[in-house]
């Protein structure tokens, strides 16, 4: 193998699997070591700038990160990264003195951020400290978007959401509520200097059986359901619920009605509960709250009696594990079920739908409905038009629409300014700084911790079902806080080889708790995976190989268990090893304010 | 010195032997050596041998005496049977543990100021009486405990860190342990495990006095220019004479080895030591061909490692002394004092 070129920012970027994972690439294990030191706004501030809604993500994030964590590999449970934000987030102190500065001398430039969800704020946030004049139109009365209309307070209190929205609008964002956009030719004829989409995914699926149209007034689709609870519209349901699908949106539709005074809800799936879209922990606090979920029960017929829904008709089907390792279904032979249901909320997905948008109006659309967009510069073939979030390749979730915004603003910016999109774009970087403060004294927290995975403390259960207000979480205190803050492993201290000091000793290697450093004959790569000290077999997992030692041999890291505990680096006599704190660059526009 | 704790957990994928055990069960604590020395290599080579061998880590007993050398048996086989003994007396300690059990293997780590300074005359004795054991002598030519001073071992002209040359001649433990009975020599090299490791193993196997030379750097005190105990000397006139790798006994030989150039070592045990690539006119078994032959490679100033002399049906303490098989401490009240009777049989048999 070649000598791994440490200076490609996508390195040592790879060794930080939460940061590799994390769409908006938040320098997470960075931010945990602000907690652990209680430097709760530093760690809120860093957040804000890579993703922008930490009080938002800490509670609602889909969690990339965790199944990335290095500690899924070297033990089982990932760190609590989304907690832990929202540890930043909760006891932040005042973070004013840091927002960005917002010129009064505007630079000429009008954009159009059409749609106020959190992909159109993140954008705003990016363009305004440079001068831009921002103008936001929402066809709902306030911002925020789905994380406003789908997500239910319990999981996401008012008071949480409007604090970084208004954080956004406060620095200078010309708002215009309640704004239904009929006509994109309408909007351009406005002569902005550009036009960013960010109207999400706002159709929910639905299922043509039969009974579907006679029982119409006791169906709903969930996000529209979820979205006049939201707004005060809804504030009750009465009879038995059903709930369709699996996932998130329908954990969250569950759990409403328990709220607003459903005699009894149960979720039923299609598909096994494995393979469920939502999250585990959404369906562990909906089980939790006594919700039964039912699974490989396909619907077959709303069943209805004078106009009045009684029930649906299930299918019962098993789950067979096909030789491509997927799942399909079978008939199981049963007879089929019915369950009795007085309303039906459809949560089987969503997706983007922009009827708004004339097809002649310059915006291409591919098969899919969807736009054709540059996946870097998210332009789409109108090359005053881009596009983010949902609205872009359908739905994801909000840190997705975090990452599309900065992409987007970036390209906002080089549009504008009269640069190309793609060449002009500023590069990834990566720095390394030492963390070696003396012998035996590195500035980072090498030890490592063999804690399990915390447990993060529930709202009373009773009072909670009662009220749709009241937050279920209650987030990690300070103390629990610091305690999971010492499970990250630090992946982004790097274990830096410099061959040319390396006297070939061994130290390193017998030191290693988990062999992962090998002093061997070079090779391919394949082969070579099977005779370090441990075998390498996984192969998502970066080989580090040096350059030639004195001996002819080379040294070869397998960065897949690394602790990243620095004993290495500890017991290296000529300081061939170093633990050096990697700091990725990934370009934002927020470099480029004054 | 490190303060760290080496965490306990281990590499999910790390091969388990045939006790279950992983190489992580065999170690100690961990070391509080300079870092970088060359000893921390032998004990992670005695942890990989005894490993790989998938022998109990109980049924040793490790025994030092005094120096850096001697504190590694902290370092591996923390569930067996130790000794830290005063200065030199290594030797005397490890004769009666030996003698009273000889079922427990028996490893010995000294260094060149335990071995060839104040416990010369127990070195030289215990060698002579052939106690079934591996004694490992960690040779950095340095007293590094008491901030570098040359040992016995170190070889004239070589300097010290100053660049001052040392005077003396050097002792040759090896030499020593060839004249005085040990029926397994080697020597080599810490930075080298792939030599090490089966050297290690084959001494185990060996029913006898089995000597060890490793040449250890002491990366604080006698790593520099001008010494002849550096990794970087030791890499540049290493005369390696052999590769070795070790066979034991249940294993199936599966490799193809050139006849010519190979020769395999039975061992008592069943197991089977495999040179290859032997130095031309050199003969494992050739005692005094093998005295002549190191002292000729070091007057060329070249340190010859491998396996200098072998005699694997050379008698051990026990042979010698007649004891019984069963080790002495587990003989019985009724097998020491059989009776009247017997001693009457026994008075019989001298009239």
């Amino acid at each position: 193998m070649k000598p791994t070129n440490i200076q490609d920012p996508n390195y040592f970027h790879k060794v930080v699997d939460c940061q590799w994972a994390c769409p908006a690439h938040t320098p997470v294990p960075e931010y945990i070591r602000l907690i652990a030191q209680e430097r709760y706004t530093e760690a809120y501030m860093l957040n804000w700038d890579s993703n922008v809604f930490p009080g938002i993500l800490g509670r609602t994030c889909d969690r990339p990160c965790e199944p990335a964590c290095r500690r899924v590999r070297t033990e089982e449970k990932p760190v609590a990264i989304c907690r832990l934000k929202r540890v930043a987030a909760d006891h932040k102190g005042d973070i004013r003195p840091y927002m960005p500065r917002v010129p009064t001398a505007k630079n000429g430039k009008r954009i159009a951020l059409l749609g106020a969800g959190p992909a159109s704020l993140a954008v705003a946030r990016d363009l305004l400290p440079l001068g831009y004049e921002v103008h936001l139109f929402e066809k709902d009365p306030a911002g925020g978007g789905m994380m406003r209309s789908q997500i239910p307070a319990f999981r996401l209190p008012a008071d949480v959401l409007e604090e970084e929205v208004d954080l956004i609008l406060d620095m200078g964002v010309e708002c215009h509520f309640g704004h239904e956009i009929s006509s994109m030719k309408a909007m351009l004829d406005m002569d902005f200097d550009a036009y960013f989409v960010g109207t999400g995914a706002p159709r929910g699926r639905d299922l043509k059986l039969p009974g579907r149209d006679e029982v119409d007034e006791h169906i709903s689709i969930g996000i529209d359901w979820l979205s006049s609870v939201a707004f005060g519209h809804t504030d009750s349901i009465a009879g038995n619920v059903i709930v369709m699908g699996g996932g998130n949106t329908a954990m969250d539709c569950c759990r409403t009605s328990k709220r607003l005074g459903a005699e009894s809800v149960t979720v039923v799936v299609r598909s096994a509960f494995e393979v469920m879209k939502a999250s585990d922990w959404e369906k562990e606090d909906a089980m939790s709250e006594g919700i039964p979920i039912i699974n490989n029960r396909p619907p077959k017929e709303f069943v209805h009696e004078n106009g009045r829904l009684t029930g649906v008709v299930f299918g019962c089907v098993k789950p067979v594990k096909g030789d491509d390792g997927r799942l399909r279904y079978e008939p199981s032979g049963e007879d089929d079920v019915f369950l009795p249901a007085d309303h039906i909320l459809m949560a089987i997905g969503q997706e983007n739908h922009c009827p708004w948008i004339e097809r002649d109006a310059g915006i291409q659309f591919d098969k899919w409905d969807c736009p054709v967009l540059d996946e870097v510069t998210l332009q789409s073939t109108h090359p005053k038009v881009f596009f983010g979030g949902d609205s872009a390749f359908g739905p994801e979730n909000i840190i997705w629409a975090s990452a599309h915004a900065h992409q987007a603003a970036i390209s906002i910016h080089l549009f504008c300014q009269g640069k190309d999109l793609k060449t002009d774009r500023p590069p990834e970087g990566v720095n390394l700084i030492s963390t070696k403060m003396g012998i035996h004294e590195w500035s980072y927290d090498s030890e490592h911790d063999s804690s399990v995975r915390y447990l993060v403390p529930h709202a009373d259960k009773r009072q909670a079902l009662g009220n749709i207000k009241i937050e279920v979480e209650l987030g990690f205190d300070k103390r629990l806080g610091a305690k999971e803050a010492q499970r990250c492993l630090n992946c982004d201290v790097q274990t830096v080889f410099t061959d040319r000091l390396c006297i070939e000793c061994d130290a390193c290697v017998d030191i290693c708790p988990m062999d992962c450093i090998s002093f061997t004959e070079n090779g391919e790569e394949p082969e070579l995976r099977q005779r370090l000290m441990a075998p390498a077999v996984n192969g998502e997992q970066d080989l580090y190989v040096s350059g030639h030692l004195p001996t002819g041999r080379v040294m070869v890291k397998d960065e897949d268990v690394c602790l990243h505990c620095g004993l290495c680096a500890e017991r290296c006599p000529t300081n061939a090893w170093d633990m050096q704190r990697s700091v990725v660059h990934i370009p934002q526009l927020g470099s480029y304010a004054q | 010195m490190t303060f760290v704790v080496k965490p306990r957990i281990r590499h999910p994928q790390l091969p388990v032997n045939d006790l279950g055990l992983t190489r992580r069960d065999y170690e100690g604590a961990v070391s509080t050596l300079c870092a970088g020395c060359g000893h921390d290599s032998v004990s992670a080579a005695i942890v990989a041998a005894c490993a790989e061998l998938s022998l109990p880590p109980h049924r040793f007993a490790k025994i030092s005496g005094i120096g850096c050398s001697s504190k590694t048996p902290s370092y591996f086989l923390n569930k067996s049977h130790g000794f830290n003994s005063v200065h030199g007396r290594m030797p005397s300690v490890a004769t009666g543990a030996n003698l009273a059990n000889r079922s427990l293997y028996c490893v010995g780590v000294s260094g060149d100021g335990d071995s060839a300074s104040i416990g010369l005359g127990q070195f030289a004795h215990i060698v002579r009486r052939r106690i079934n054991m591996v004694y490992i002598v960690d040779n950095n030519g340095t007293y590094g405990l008491t901030k570098g001073q040359f040992s016995a071992t170190n070889d004239r002209g070589s300097t010290s860190k100053k660049g001052v040359p040392n005077l003396y001649e050097p002792i040759d433990l090896v030499s020593m342990a060839l004249q005085i009975g040990a029926g397994f020599v080697a020597r080599s090299f810490s930075g080298d495990k792939k030599q090490l490791v089966p050297l290690i193993k084959a001494a185990l196997a060996h029913p006898g006095m089995a000597f060890l030379d490793v040449i250890s750097p002491c990366v604080a005190f006698n790593n520099h220019n001008g010494s002849t105990k550096s990794f970087d000397y030791v890499r540049g006139h290493s005369e390696r004479l052999m590769e070795a790798d070790f066979v034991p006994a249940q294993a199936e030989i599966t490799a193809d080895y050139d006849p010519g150039t190979t020769e395999d070592v039975r061992m008592p045990d069943g197991s089977i030591l495999r040179l290859s690539k032997v130095a031309r006119d050199f003969d494992v078994h050739d005692r005094i061909g093998a005295l002549e032959y190191v002292q000729r490679s070091q007057e060329r100033g070249e340190v010859a490692t491998g396996l200098l002399y072998v005699d694997p049906d050379a008698a051990d303490c026990h042979d010698i002394l007649g004891t019984v098989k069963t080790p002495l401490n587990a003989l019985t009240e009724a097998d020491l004092c059989p009776g009247e009777a017997a001693l009457e049989r026994l008075n019989e048999s001298f009239r």
